[in-house]
């Protein structure tokens, strides 16, 4: 009977050509519409890091002016000082993984002097960093704890970066300059772009991440500037070393805690380190330390942007809309064929029978919808890059998987189907005769 | 076979309530050939629309081979009027989208027949009526007696025991009329019950038993039609 039904649905649909177009456009473009905004939301509310969400803990501690709280009550300052990072990186010893870093950024020479010199935006952080977040090589490796130790003048580049500077070849053991200082090239990437980028979301958890990535030691030993976010409380006298005993807030910290007692014996690390810097008189403030696993960081940051929200609320008031639109388009359409339905109650279909034939005719509808959804959905992303051109990663929403195709059509025939509950009642409920006589 | 008792019919809207059939009574046996006539508006069509359970009545009984049908569900209904049931209506309602074949093979699918049935039941029929070649054609292709035959076609395809036919040769000349008369004639032969509405006595005329219709009761009649009785039953 399926066949049957598809059959008049198909010769249905190609009788009113410009209703069916109507409908098909109705759906297609809410559909279009709702994945646009739910494929970003999706994205930007993914799991960077899914293997490892769960073990990574975000380190907070409240070292903040006493007479004023960070951000609000109960609002924790986002980063740490270089006496902080520093102390708690020295307690954790090698009981802990623990790594901490900071975004900066270095005029880089290029050696040929074909290409005139150029701004690249660098990590500073420990070795730890590359297995930490699993970091993807290409060639080489990170560097090691001893060139942590020893100030190495190591650098690991990006695919990109490797791309720009030796053409994608390996360049491992040649040597890169930057603001007249020299640093060996240990490893090179693999393309990498977690999505948001979430082990320094401070600035923007959208951008792309850095293009070099130097021991933190050397970074702060050469004086390389934070360009990142850089929060003070307390007034100190001028010059880097005086910064770096300031109270002044510029290190992301991340802790890896495979297991809740590791987290606890971290906790009491902490709470040990804090209590030990009150009595050398910093931590006016009480104690509050926090530990965030990747998620609750980034729901603790809000990185899905609240307009992103706003945008799917609207989005699907927008396909309900269209949905009203499809259900005023089929009452008409049934209305039109009250004739035929009649004739066909008479000659033995029964309510369901009817129902059955009009449901699947909405159904094709619906795939229609669809496939004209995930069209509109690709201009849609398409559309997005301009709004949202200060994110990186909507290059990599354009390339749609079979996940949203399918969630577009699935979505688009269940509207269909709603949209077309009351009008096949309506028909299912023709009386058999009344369209039947001569008047 | 069909037994009406006392059935009423009253079709309300808002300002008018019309009383198309009034404690209206009947019997027909398996077999028989009945002409229904009379004025218009009597209630002729009313009273085919019940016998085809294709309207509900307001009161009263009507039991279809010893079965009361008001205690049918929608969907047994559906099954009684289309296995049991062939429709000829005066308008032939073919449908426009489909072609001869599959507008006789409309009944035959929501009969759930298997296909090599349906198509040796759609070219059995139209071969009756004369139509075998017509397959492929569509409705608007046909004359209106040609289209009154694949009705005919698709009401016998499913071969009912019962025929209803209101007016089947209204749109047609007078020598079609008669082929479709004999066509009917001929089914009855093979043991259909079939009732017949008309407006032209010299049809009804052929009929084995002629009801007379009017103010939506069977009554006795005009002397023309007692005398048109008399004859069909000579
Ligand atoms: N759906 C309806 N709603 C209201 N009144 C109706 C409806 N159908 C029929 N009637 C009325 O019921 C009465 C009987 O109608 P019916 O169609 O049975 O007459 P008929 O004998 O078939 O007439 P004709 O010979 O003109 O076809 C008429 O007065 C008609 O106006
Ligand atoms: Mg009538």
């Amino acid at each position: 009977m399926l066949r049957y039904y598809l059959k008049l649905g198909m010769l249905s649909i190609r009788a009113n050509p410009a209703l069916s177009a109507l409908m098909v456009a109705a759906i297609g473009i809410g559909i279009g519409a709702c994945m646009t905004i739910m494929t970003i939301q999706h994205v930007m509310s993914g799991n960077p890091i899914p293997g490892k969400s769960d073990s990574l803990y975000y380190v907070q501690i409240d070292s903040w002016d006493p007479n004023n709280e960070y951000n609000g009550p109960n609002e924790l300052p986002e980063q740490l000082t270089y006496l902080d990072a520093t102390g708690i990186d020295a307690a954790a010893g090698d009981e802990f993984r623990v790594v901490w870093s900071y975004k900066s950024s270095r005029i880089l020479q290029p050696g040929d002097g074909a290409d005139l010199p150029f701004e690249v935006r660098t990590r500073a952080t420990s070795f730890r960093f590359f297995s930490m977040f699993a970091l993807p090589f290409r060639y080489g490796a990170s560097w090691d704890a001893a060139a942590d130790r020893n100030r190495e003048q190591v650098v690991v580049l990006s695919s990109a970066l490797n791309e720009r500077l030796f053409g994608g070849g390996n360049p491992v053991g040649e040597s890169v300059t930057m603001n007249g200082d020299v640093y060996r090239v240990v490893g090179v990437l693999e393309p990498w772009l977690p999505v948001p980028k979430f082990y320094d979301v401070t600035n923007n958890p959208y951008e792309e991440p850095e293009e070099a990535y130097l021991p933190v030691t050397v970074a702060v030993a050469a004086e390389h500037d934070s360009a990142g976010n850089t929060n003070c409380w307390k007034p100190f006298p001028g010059g880097y070393e005086a910064f770096l005993n300031s109270e002044c807030i510029w290190f992301q910290m991340w802790a890896e805690l495979p297991t809740a007692a590791d987290k606890s014996r971290f906790e009491q690390l902490l709470a040990a380190y804090v209590e030990e810097q009150k009595t050398l008189g910093r931590f006016p403030r009480e104690m509050h330390n926090e530990l965030s696993d990747v998620m609750e960081w980034m729901q603790d940051n809000e990185v899905v942007d609240d307009d992103v929200s706003v945008l799917l609320g609207l989005a699907f008031l927008f396909l309900v809309v269209c949905l009203l639109n499809t259900i005023g388009l089929l009452l008409a359409k049934v209305m039109r064929r009250t004739k035929d339905i009649s004739l066909r109650r008479a000659l033995g279909a029964s309510k369901q029978t009817l129902f059955a034939q009009y449901v699947v005719e909405a159904g094709l509808i619906g795939i229609g919808g669809g496939v004209l959804g995930i069209a509109l959905t690709w201009l849609g992303l398409r559309g997005i890059e301009n709004l949202f051109a200060g994110y990186d990663f909507v290059e990599r929403l354009v390339t749609m998987d079979w996940v949203m195709v399918l969630l577009a059509v699935g979505l688009a025939v269940v509207s269909a189907l709603a949209a077309a509950l009351y009008p096949t009642w309506r028909a299912a409920n023709v009386t058999p005769a009344s369209q039947l006589r001569i008047q | 076979m069909l037994k009406m008792t006392k059935v009423s019919k009253i079709y309300r809207t808002d300002t008018v309530e019309t009383h198309a059939l009034r404690e209206f009574s009947l019997e027909v046996q398996e077999g028989e050939f009945v002409s229904v006539t009379g004025p218009s508006g009597s209630g002729k069509t009313t009273f085919l629309n019940i016998a085809g359970l294709l309207e509900e009545l307001t009161s009263g009984t009507y039991e279809l081979d010893g079965r009361d049908i008001s205690a049918l569900s929608d969907r047994e209904r559906s099954k009684v009027r289309n296995e049991k049931i062939g429709f000829i209506f005066q308008s032939f309602n073919l449908i426009p989208e489909l072609n001869i074949f599959d507008n006789v093979d409309v009944p035959l699918r929501y009969r759930g027949f298997a296909a090599p049935d349906r198509r040796k039941r759609i070219e059995n029929s139209l071969e009756m009526v004369g139509l075998a070649s017509r397959m492929e054609h569509y409705p608007a292709q046909l004359s209106g007696g040609q289209q009154q035959r694949v009705a005919i076609a698709r009401a016998l395809a499913g071969e009912p025991r019962f025929l209803l036919a209101d007016e089947p040769t209204g749109n047609l000349d007078t020598e079609m009329a008669t082929n479709v008369l004999d066509l009917l004639d001929e089914i009855n032969g093979n043991g259909t019950t079939i009732i017949m509405v008309t407006h032209e006595l010299t049809l009804a005329d052929r009929a084995k038993r002629n009801i007379f219709v009017r103010d939506g009761r069977v009554s006795d009649g005009p002397p023309e039609f007692r005398l048109a009785a008399a004859g069909g039953q000579g």
